[in-house]
């Protein structure tokens, strides 16, 4: 028997690290403040701990070079892990993860492997302000070669990472900050999600409610609320951008007949408008309403807080979204039952 | 040797960076400033003493750390402290916060929380300058983890090749967030960056105001005369923690002993007691000097609280 605990996000991500290390050599971690308690909320510390300096690199402000030498790294048989404190410092490797992690397998012919992992963090709230919040999966869904994970749950954080680091591609890992203290049971044995395997997380017949990452916390919420007016939302994580499960979408659409996506980035030319279209290309006549979108405004992130909490869409715009659907003759502030989320007061800086 | 009047400008601008942190790290206990705040303590010669050879024309780009860059070109404190608390009065008009100072009137043209990621855009401003015969010269702050991005030797590879008005200052503190400079690079030698393209560099004692503001004359001169661009490496400290009100010596990045020795360092004190023995500025004038700053902080903190919250921009 084996034995299930509770653990956070983060002591997920941490644990699934040591695990795949002991059992794989060729696994070593770089990144600036790996080797920090604080650093990367604690993430790689037993890794650090148990592996030491050499399998646990603190390394330059260099980010472009790193993911380079990951990709040198990689394709001589090793599995770099790359550690960044926010997806926006990420932007500075995107030469060598796009035009490099990406394509040396294709432009060998397939014949070298890059497996590496690219763990980024998704900055919010206390003013991070326009370049300390990018949520940038769409970005790099975009591009052929490399797979994108954005586990929303602790059991998914552990079971995802162990298969990243079981994957023959470059897998980008997007997490976010505010899940990294919510917790559930985690079983204790190393254990793995097949990438590219959706989850449905709420089973419901009325509305299918698409969500990501952080989302998918603030659907769950908004589906609780929904039940209470008769209305029942079927809640699915794709768990990965790329590969993206549609069939699991497809077959909950199918039943439902209507359809709310919810990312924690921007709408435009993102996750949430390429899910939209691939349902209009496969079951537009089966759909009983327009697809609905939750996801971020146009506007990059401000910092003053008044400003933040406009900027974000929440449980209460979920909600809207989905009774917009199922009585869309009403006014929809009559239903709300307006909650806001408890995560975003936990953050008090200075961070 | 420094005259009185430049003497008083530097003992002001000093004091305006040191008393508006230490403001700054009191009241941030309140939790109604939400933003990070990375703060200059320690630090503060080395804005002041470049600022001192710079005019409202010349511009100044800086990083997340940017308090001290952005008062020491005079930016206005008012703006300064309403942007932290994130009101429309804001220098930014609270979208930036902290991180994202900008006083564009007085040559202070923005801040990047992109580690290096204003060092090219000064470079920029230069052949800006250089384009139109205009006579100014652009100033990138940054620390020494910034000298690990390729950016960096990018930029100053470009800015001698275009022999462009630049002066590349360096704050080297020594650590980057928690790791230390040499569990980063193979050598403290932060001013030999620029040999290989031409570009001379000087290594000067961060905390002592008369050496940075020598070094930076010379440094402008040589800029502004079309021989390309200088580097600066002015050696200081961050006397508090990487982000926040609190400093760090209990996280094991620092000892005690040290912190305690840069503390005594202090580039204020020092330059105190450099005004006492030039017989340049006495006590009574510079506690009346401090008196005024106080209270021109206390009214931009009760103006800031005051304002009116920040606004989309059209
Ligand atoms: C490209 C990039 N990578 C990482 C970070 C996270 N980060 C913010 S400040 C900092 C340390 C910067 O050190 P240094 O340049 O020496 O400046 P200091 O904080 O010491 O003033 C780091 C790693 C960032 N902001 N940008």
């Amino acid at each position: 028997m084996t034995e299930t605990r509770i653990l956070k996000y983060r002591e997920a991500l941490n644990e699934a690290l040591l695990q795949a290390m002991q059992g794989d050599e060729n696994i070593f971690v770089m990144g600036c403040g790996v080797d920090d308690e604080g650093g990367i909320f604690g993430t790689t510390r037993a890794a650090y701990e148990a592996f030491g300096k050499e399998r646990v690199i603190d390394a330059p402000l260099s980010e472009n070079a790193i993911a380079g030498i990951g990709v040198g790294a990689a394709i001589m048989g090793r599995r770099p892990v790359i550690v960044h404190a926010r997806n926006d410092f990420l932007l500075l490797a995107m030469d060598q993860i796009i035009n490099h992690a990406a394509k040396w397998n294709f432009m060998s012919g397939g014949k070298l492997d890059c497996p590496m992992l690219i763990r980024a963090i998704v900055g919010r709230g206390w003013g991070q302000a326009a370049q300390h919040s990018q949520s940038l999966q769409s970005l790099f869904a975009h591009i052929p070669g490399l797979k994108v994970i954005l586990p929303s749950t602790a059991y998914d954080a552990k079971g995802l990472l162990l298969a990243s680091l079981q994957d023959n591609e470059t897998v980008i890992c997007i997490e976010h900050r505010l899940l990294y203290e919510i917790e559930e049971p985690v079983p204790e044995e190393a254990y793995t999600i097949p990438l590219g395997k959706g989850d449905v997380k709420r089973s419901g017949k009325d509305v299918t409610l698409v969500a990501f990452s952080y989302m998918v916390a603030e659907a769950l919420k908004a589906a609780t609320l929904l039940e209470a007016e008769n209305i029942s939302v079927e809640v699915i994580d794709p768990r990965c951008v790329a590969p993206l499960d549609m069939d699991l979408i497809l077959e909950s659409v199918r039943k439902t007949g209507r359809v709310v996506i919810a990312d924690t980035s921007w709408k435009s030319f993102g996750a949430s408008a390429e899910i939209a279209t691939r349902i209009y290309e496969s079951c537009l006549r089966e759909l009983e309403a327009p697809i609905a979108r939750i996801g971020l405004p146009d506007q990059n992130t401000p910092c003053a807080s008044n400003l933040e909490k406009e900027f974000y869409p929440g449980v209460d715009d979920i909600v809207k979204a989905v009774q917009s659907l199922t009585h869309p003759h009403h006014n929809a502030s009559d239903y709300i039952a307006r909650e806001s989320s408890p995560e975003h007061a936990k953050f008090t800086g200075p961070f | 040797m420094m005259d009185p009047k430049t003497a008083a400008d530097a003992y002001s601008r000093l004091i305006i960076i040191r008393l508006t942190e230490e403001a700054i790290a009191e009241e941030y206990k309140q939790q109604e400033m939400k933003c990070p705040v990375h703060l200059s303590i320690g630090q503060e010669a080395v804005a002041a003493g470049v600022s001192l050879c710079l005019s409202d024309q010349d511009v100044v780009f800086s990083t997340h750390r940017c308090h001290s860059h952005y008062l020491a070109k005079n930016g206005d404190l008012n703006r300064m402290i309403a942007e932290l608390y994130g009101k429309k009065e804001g220098c930014a008009k609270g979208l930036g916060g902290s991180m994202h100072l900008i006083d564009e009137g007085v040559g202070m043209m923005g801040s990047s929380a992109i580690v290096g990621g204003s060092i090219p855009l000064a470079v920029g401003a230069a052949l800006s300058f250089k384009m139109f015969n205009q006579p100014h010269i652009a100033v990138p702050y940054f620390g020494d983890g910034a000298c690990e991005e390729g950016v960096f030797h990018e930029s100053l590879n470009f800015a001698a090749l275009k022999k462009l008005p630049v002066i590349f200052v360096c704050e080297n503190n020594a650590v980057a967030t928690s790791s230390p400079l040499l569990a980063r690079r193979p050598a403290n030698n932060i001013f030999q960056h620029g040999q290989v393209f031409g570009i001379p560099g000087y290594q000067v004692d961060g905390n002592d105001l008369a050496s940075v503001y020598a070094t930076a004359k010379r440094a402008r001169e040589h800029a502004a005369s079309g021989k390309g661009p200088v580097l600066i490496e002015a050696r200081t400290y961050r006397i508090m923690g990487h982000v926040g009100p609190q400093q760090d010596c209990s996280s094991g990045l620092r000892t005690q002993e040290e912190w305690d020795q840069w503390k005594d360092a202090c580039p204020i004190k020092r330059f105190e007691a450099y005004c006492d023995e030039k017989n340049l500025l006495s006590e009574s004038e510079r506690e009346t000097m401090r008196r005024s700053t106080q209270l021109q902080i206390q009214e931009a903190f009760e103006i800031a609280k005051a304002g009116a919250p920040a606004e989309w921009i059209a």
